[in-house]
């Protein structure tokens, strides 16, 4: 052991268990994040996973933080490691003073470890055969057992543990007692062959409070249950297939008639991407709320079809759950990179309108929200996810509800309005917010009907290729999205305690890395005003807060820094003064990352700390 | 896509059906396809079953995709919703549609480009999904839009008028219906209104996948001699399996042919339809034997027509997803939010 000191945290500290997938070790992982929680202490976990179903590395990354940093830290306290294959590059990963746990049933040669770590070797394998014949037996409770000797290693208390177990096993007696017995086999040995507690120990805490885990793509789909969604038709890929799959799980749930068994919702697995957004598109046209969810290559299929719902103006919402790209990219690791593909997604003068949630309380409003936009806009409009706020159980507020609350099913002209003698052009601006009214097919026996089509038109949907009508058409839709403005979710602006002339832009999944470099920055000296963006098109408060500031740094985890470019276009800014910050190799942006990069720059800048300045 | 309006006027003395309708209540705007084109037929033929079966027209949704034949949703039924959707993805935006309100009539036109080429896998899909429609193929075997292109239902050896000989294998959509499962397959000829009014009416009848196959020459680009869809190859070649009449609220007719040639089909709906056996064999409940006797008589070069194929008894898409009878377009947040009380206990079950 070199002099580096054991690591020593309370309550503070990231676990990182590297597994082989489809070993089963995902829900003992996730057992273990969920043990912390109910210690009152707050957990952020990310799963690293290949786009494969078995015998890949895969790995469990849990930070444990009381002070509620919920994005990704960086580094490894604490390795657990079970996946021979990625031995040498998980040991390498190891903050030095940290911890190395691992199987010690076959004796490992000393170069395989580190001197400047502590290394605790538990027989896994050794007390799993000792004790279960069957090999699946064998390898789901070899999990259990290491989270036993963890508890005791960590000081958490088994009584928590047990209680999650109950839960998740009611009614399966035998297998709660042997989960239960597991559990204890592996603290037991701890106990008995190990100093317990080490420097990492989890303590019961309070800051937690009445938080709720889940994850955003579930989130999302209840939103949609919520926001009276209908129709959803889908084609599975990563990682926005568990959208669909949650919102079926919801509506069997929550959307059943009680007296006759019957659904109200339709849920059409389609044959791709190109059907399941016609599929959506038709169903709008109709009159119900219907919603497809996607990533990256699916929203490069549907994009014909999103003209066609921008120019035609048809309702659509599409759930985007952004993995990093360009083609197939990495399926599994996340990206915020199909901003400027979906604000401008089609051919021809396009734009449409983006949601960007934070987490998933935000998924779960906006989602339910973006069906009232559609249906007022008459548009497509994009819930931007991305694989990080999506795959992951992120701890955030409760999800709720107004119960007086009615949809929006915006400008629909009826058949007592028709009846009225109200004149009915589809494409006529009556209110000059740029938004005409529609009919529902089927609605009146001689009026309001009208031909829907892709190719231009005058305003009583009578087909022409005349240039005027085409502009004047062009020029209501350029209104109609500045009406969308006004409807958006705004932005939500959070200034640095003294003025300052330096502001940073960021928004979706960035936003728990920023809080927490906030506060690393300010360390250094550096004050940043900040303005989370919620939605596109850009609220006028953006151009102000550009206005009030020399340099504006945009976060973001794209490589062409892609937002930035959006906000360039649409505000007509010098670009000089938006300067990048981007983080895109697949992996969770770090507030360690930000603080750092902003930092550098603040510091080339010349920038004189205010700290110093004023000592 | 027409300029000239059309006159709205009509002869007082006009026939009227049983809700009062005359035939020109089921016309709409003027057409602008070529003079002659099989497709106008076919436009005729349909507001004629709509005329004969009473439907109001405006709970009937036409929807389309892209093409000569995707136009014509616009000269027929003006009092209907009409949606000129995406080339080759008129299935999933009808299904779509279907999902949404299935208390209207879903009527899908298509043509041989739109069907077979670039949305084969649509065509497909909705016929195996049972999507409740009548999908109206009008099948010319050229691209006419864009002047003469061969679509892949032209038959391989087929020359085009420009004296191109086609060496691709021809996709025989009712085959590939009937493999598919539709419920309701039929073909027809544009030129033959007598045997296309009947079928129309039948498929609209049908509850659930109705696919009609309509050869429909191209008199601009595919009516030449070397053509397989021209006027006089289809006359020359169809052979029709039955002639069939559609009786709604109307006492069967069969008695009128002789037993043996008729056969009376019961539908959901409560439509019957009278086939009159040509091919005395032919049993149209038969999908196995339909697709070997579409087989045979492809091989001597026959173009069968006629309702090869009518399972009365089908099910639709709503079925199988179980649907409220409530068409789910007039739900609102009272019927499908579950409420804060619900999240409440849904929070509870995260912590």
């Amino acid at each position: 052991m070199s002099d580096k000191k054991p690591i020593s945290s309370v309550n503070d500290f990231v676990v990182r268990f590297a597994n082989v997938n489809g070993s089963g070790s995902a829900s003992a992982n996730e057992m273990f994040a969920r043990a912390i929680l109910r210690h009152g202490v707050p957990v952020s976990p990310r799963n690293i996973f290949p786009s494969n179903i078995q015998g890949l590395p895969t790995w469990y990354e849990v930070r444990v933080t009381e002070d509620g940093h919920l994005g990704a830290r960086g580094g490894v306290d604490m390795m657990v490691a079970m996946n021979p294959q990625t031995w040498d590059k998980d040991v390498a990963g190891i903050e030095p003073g940290g911890y190395l746990f691992y199987d010690s049933t076959k004796p490992m040669p000393s170069t395989k470890f580190r001197d400047d770590i502590t290394v605790i070797g538990v027989p896994l394998t050794a007390i799993t055969n000792s004790t279960y014949t069957d090999p699946r037996q064998r390898q789901l409770f070899k999990n259990i057992i290491y989270l036993g000797s963890l508890s005791a290693l960590l000081d958490m208390d088994p009584k928590l543990i047990e209680q999650l177990i109950g839960e998740q096993y009611k009614g399966k007696e035998k297998l709660l007692s042997s989960n239960v017995h597991a559990l204890h086999l592996g603290r037991d040995w701890a106990l008995q062959n190990l100093k317990c507690p080490l420097g990492l120990r989890i303590k019961k805490s309070d800051k937690v409070g009445d938080r709720i885990f889940i994850e955003g793509n579930s989130a999302a789909a209840l939103g949609a249950v919520y926001g009276g969604a209908t129709v959803c038709a889908w084609y599975p890929i990563t990682p926005s297939s568990s959208v669909a799959e949650a919102f079926t799980a919801h509506c069997k749930k929550y959307r059943h008639d009680p007296e006759t068994g019957k659904a109200k919702y339709a849920i059409v697995q389609g044959e791709d991407e190109l059907a399941s957004i016609g599929i959506v598109i038709g169903a709008s046209w109709n009159g119900a709320r219907a919603f497809t969810a996607t990533s990256g290559p699916g929203i490069s299929l549907m994009t014909e079809f999103i003209g066609l719902s921008y120019f035609a103006e048809i309702p659509a919402v599409i759930m985007n759950i952004q993995r990093a790209g360009p083609s197939t990219g990495m399926p599994t690791r996340t990206q915020q990179c199909d901003i400027i593909a979906c604000a401008y997604a089609s051919h021809g003068d396009t734009k449409h309108v983006l949601l960007f949630p934070e987490d998933p309380a935000e998924a779960f409003e906006f989602a339910a929200a973006a069906f009232d936009l559609a249906e007022r806009l008459q548009t497509t409009i994009f819930l931007m996810l991305d694989l990080d706020i999506g795959m992951n159980h992120r701890l955030c507020r409760p999800l709720k509800w107004d119960d007086s609350k009615q949809y929006d099913r915006g400008k629909v002209m009826t058949a007592e309005m028709l009846e009225e003698g109200r004149d009915f052009g589809r494409y006529l601006d009556v209110d000059g917010d740029g938004i005409p009214y529609r009919t529902y097919p089927g609605t009146h026996p001689t009026k309001g009907s009208y031909f829907t089509r892709g190719t231009s038109r005058d305003r009583y949907a009578r087909y022409s290729e005349e240039g005027s009508v085409y502009a004047d058409n062009m020029q209501r839709l350029v209104r109609k999205f500045e009406t969308a403005q006004d409807l958006v979710p705004r932005p939500l602006q959070a200034n640095a305690e003294r003025p300052t002339k330096y502001g940073v832009i960021y928004f979706g999944s960035t936003s728990p890395a920023m809080d927490e470099a906030i506060g690393l920055l300010e360390a250094r000296g550096h004050q940043l005003d900040r303005l989370r963006i919620r939605a596109f098109p850009f609220h006028s408060s953006v151009a102000s807060f550009l206005a009030e500031h020399d340099f504006v740094y945009v976060v973001e985890q794209n490589r062409d820094s892609q937002l930035r470019q959006l906000i360039v276009n649409e505000n007509g800014i010098d670009p000089v003064r938006l300067v990048p910050i981007v983080h895109y190799d697949g992996t969770p942006i770090t507030a360690r990352y930000i603080a750092k990069a902003i930092g550098d720059h603040q510091d080339h800048l010349k920038v004189t700390p205010l700290r110093k300045a004023v000592s | 896509m027409t300029y000239i309006a059309k006159p709205k006027f009509h002869h007082p003395g006009l026939k009227k059906n049983e809700l009062g309708y005359t035939h020109r209540d089921y016309e709409g705007k003027i057409s602008t396809l070529c003079a002659g084109c099989g497709h106008d037929s076919i436009t005729a033929s349909i507001i004629e079953a709509c005329y004969e079966l009473s439907i109001e027209p405006h709970r009937v949704a036409k929807i389309s995709g892209i093409g000569c034949s995707s136009k014509t949703p616009d000269y027929f039924l003006g009092n209907s919703h009409g949606f000129n959707s995406v080339h080759g993805r008129m299935p999933s935006v009808l299904t779509g549609a279907n999902l949404a309100n299935r208390d209207l009539i879903y009527l899908g036109v298509s043509g041989d480009g739109d069907s077979a080429s670039i949305g084969f896998g649509q065509f497909a899909h909705s016929i195996r999904r049972g999507v409740n429609m009548t999908y109206i193929v009008e099948n010319n075997g050229v691209y006419g839009l864009t002047k003469g292109q061969f679509s892949a239902t032209a038959d391989r050896g087929s020359k085009s008028k420009k004296g191109v000989t086609n060496t691709d294998n021809a996709i025989d959509l009712v085959a590939i219906a009937l493999q598919l499962g539709a419920t309701f397959v039929a073909r027809s000829f544009s030129g033959d209104k007598s045997q296309l009014v009947p079928l129309i009416a039948a498929a609209i009848g049908h509850k659930g996948a109705s696919f009609i196959d309509v050869i429909s020459p191209c008199i601009a680009f595919n009516n030449h001699a070397g053509s397989t869809k021209s006027f006089d190859y289809v006359r020359e070649h169809n052979d029709a399996v039955n002639r069939l009449d559609v009786l709604v609220g109307r006492d069967p007719i069969a008695v009128d042919y002789a037993p043996g040639t008729v056969q009376v089909v019961e539908q959901h709906d409560g439509s019957k339809i009278a086939l009159r056996k040509i091919d005395a064999d032919y049993d149209p409940h038969d999908r196995l034997g339909a697709q070997t006797f579409l087989a045979r008589h492809a091989a001597k070069g026959q173009i069968v027509t006629g309702l090869l194929y009518v399972d009365p008894d089908a099910e639709d898409l709503h079925s199988h997803l179980n649907t409220v009878e409530t068409p789910l377009n007039t739900l609102e947040a009272d019927t499908l939010c579950p409420g804060s009380a619900t999240l409440d206990k849904f929070n509870a079950s995260l912590r």
